[in-house]
């Protein structure tokens, strides 16, 4: 058995690439075992961007926790502290005003756009297609022009506060998002067109990593991944937050499941969030903008799922009834899309390999993690502040002594 | 210069290497455990509303041919010896900049348990742009900031720097 094995790793060809890579501007580790330019098999190391956030909540009360989550990911800031906020203001047992719950679709919206236009010039770049690349990221401007007009902020808008938003919008806003949002659309047209007809960026997205419907409901998918395979999988409309019940969001499905058909979704999906921010700003609710939250939070456990721009996100909030949280656990999209690149790499070209990555839009700050997995039993194992950060040393020594 | 070379020789071709360089400083980009907000504001400064290549500024994907490491982020645990080894592959006169919040001090997540530190208790940096995440315009400011410091020879030469361990 084991000279089998050693003889098979021999003829074994393992590319490996990152975590420094230029395709990607996150820390990721892969593998590559190619037979001359085929991929038979691959692998992914995470981890690079872990931090610790998660453990990092228990020592800070709720407000901070707000800004620490914000942070989780940079280009989905908005989605995290909304998820947080709906969380808390469950277990509170308060709800925020309607009118801030609009603003807080709107701009769950705006971020949709910003992070669909930036994963547009990504998927490009993969492609060789740099010209679509430094398009797609001048007209993003627009939209971080909207969110900083409204907000302050390019990036992390912080529009959230526990019970409601931090900033109403008025008629100047308004009027500053539909000019916006009408130079977008026509834009997204033009793009819609460029994507499938353009014949450079159809030979690398046509036919390539096709996912079925079948399989993309064995791995997992989720968000405009699973929808590009014609899985009907969307938060905002299977359990509506915020807003969504009262400005729905109409889905968006394609059922060729190849790269083509995700591109095609989320530039769909772009159309249909600026619809989507034109009915709020038509019919955004009067009224206050907070509702008071108490400093301590009654005991209890709650979930709350929102949409993100890659799928659904999910939060765990555990209260002790203290100022801080007992536990907080996070759950992102891009850790249950990774299983479908690994799955469909094999018997694809290893040029194929940046798209089909940038395909389910990966976003590795958000997906580095640490579980603990405890098989039966039902003793609790406590982890300690000292233990948590021993096993990181530990962990981590035992790796540089290795390979790596 | 180990060349053997009469001085005026020598300080002419400083001055041509100089031009060169302020003219053409390549980057390399290394995310140590940021949230993204750093990088995609560092990508902005590249993309056309910016255009942070008119100082000629071009990122690379190799550490081999950048001049610069433009670092993110509060330094991981495991992106440690990582954003060690990129620095040692680029060729000398090198520079950094620690871009962020998180790079300068930690940020927000200064204390959780898997971050060891901020980007200059590892690698002795030239050039801090604070904002969380820095405004494009900043970035631009601190890169042209620092390539006029080149050219007004203040940046010591690395070679007398130790790296810290």
């Amino acid at each position: 058995m084991h000279t089998n094995e050693h003889t098979a790793q021999i003829e074994k060809f393992i590319i490996p690439i990152g975590p420094q890579h230029p395709a990607l501007k996150e820390p990721g580790h892969f593998e590559f075992t190619v037979d001359g330019e085929i991929v038979t098999h691959a692998s992914v190391r995470l981890g690079y961007a872990h931090r610790g956030i998660e453990k990092g909540v228990e020592s800070r009360n709720w407000t901070q926790n707000l800004y620490l989550l914000e942070r989780v990911c940079g280009i989905c800031s908005h989605v995290h502290a909304t998820a947080y906020c709906l969380g808390v203001e469950k277990l509170a047992g308060v709800e925020a005003p309607p009118r801030a719950q609009a603003i807080r679709e709107l701009v769950a919206e705006l971020e949709r756009i910003h992070s669909h236009y930036l994963w547009l010039g990504v998927t490009a770049h993969e492609a060789g297609f740099d010209t679509l690349f430094m398009y797609t990221w001048r007209d993003r401007e627009t939209v971080m022009d909207i969110l900083e007009a409204i907000s302050g902020n390019r990036v992390h808008y912080s529009a959230n506060i526990l019970g409601g938003v931090k900033f109403d919008l008025g008629e100047k806003e308004a009027q500053t998002i539909r000019q916006g949002l009408s130079f977008l659309e026509e834009r997204t047209h033009h793009y819609l067109e460029v994507v499938s007809q353009d014949a450079l960026f159809l030979q690398r997205t046509r036919g390539i990593g096709v996912m079925t419907l079948a399989q993309a409901e064995t791995i997992g998918v989720i968000g405009p991944t699973a929808r590009a395979s014609g899985l009907a999988r969307d938060v905002r409309l299977d359990d509506p937050y915020a807003a969504y019940d009262r400005f729905p969001v109409p889905i968006i499905l394609d059922d060729r499941g190849d790269l083509s058909a995700r591109v095609v979704v989320r530039l769909k999906e772009l159309l249909a969030s600026i619809e989507t921010i034109r009915h709020i700003l038509d019919d955004l609710p009067p009224g206050e903008l907070t509702v008071r939250v108490p400093r301590k939070i009654k005991p209890g456990e709650a979930i709350s799922r929102v949409e993100a721009p890659r799928g659904e996100l999910f939060y765990f909030i555990k209260s002790n009834g203290s100022e801080m949280p007992e536990r907080i656990h996070i759950r992102t999209p891009t850790l249950c899309n990774m299983a479908s690149v690994l799955t469909l790499a094999v018997g694809h070209h290893l040029a194929d390999m940046p798209m089909l990555l940038a395909g389910i839009d990966p976003c590795f700050s958000c997906n580095d993690r640490g579980i603990v997995v405890q098989y039966g039993g039902d003793d609790h194992d406590h982890w300690t502040w000292e233990r948590l950060r021993q096993f990181g040393i530990d962990h981590y020594k035992q790796l540089e002594s290795g390979v790596f | 210069m180990t060349l053997n070379l009469p001085t005026l020789w020598h300080d002419a071709l400083e001055k041509v290497k100089t031009w060169a360089r302020v003219n053409s400083p390549w980057l390399i980009h290394y995310n140590s455990g940021s949230c993204n907000g750093c990088d995609i504001e560092i990508l902005a400064t590249l993309t056309p509303r910016y255009d942070a290549e008119r100082f000629g500024v071009k990122l690379q994907g190799s550490p081999r041919h950048a001049d610069v490491l433009i670092c993110t982020g509060p330094v991981t645990l495991q992106s440690k010896e990582r954003l060690r080894r990129i620095y040692e592959q680029m060729p000398e006169p090198k520079f950094v900049v620690a871009v962020g919040s998180c790079a300068i001090s930690g940020g927000v997540f200064d204390g959780c348990y898997n971050v060891v530190g901020h980007i200059d208790e590892l690698l002795p940096v030239d050039m801090y742009i604070p904002g969380c995440p820095p405004r494009p315009e900043a970035i631009l400011d601190g890169l042209v900031k620092l390539l006029r410091s080149l050219q007004d020879g203040q940046i010591e030469r690395l070679e007398t720097r130790p790296l810290a361990t």
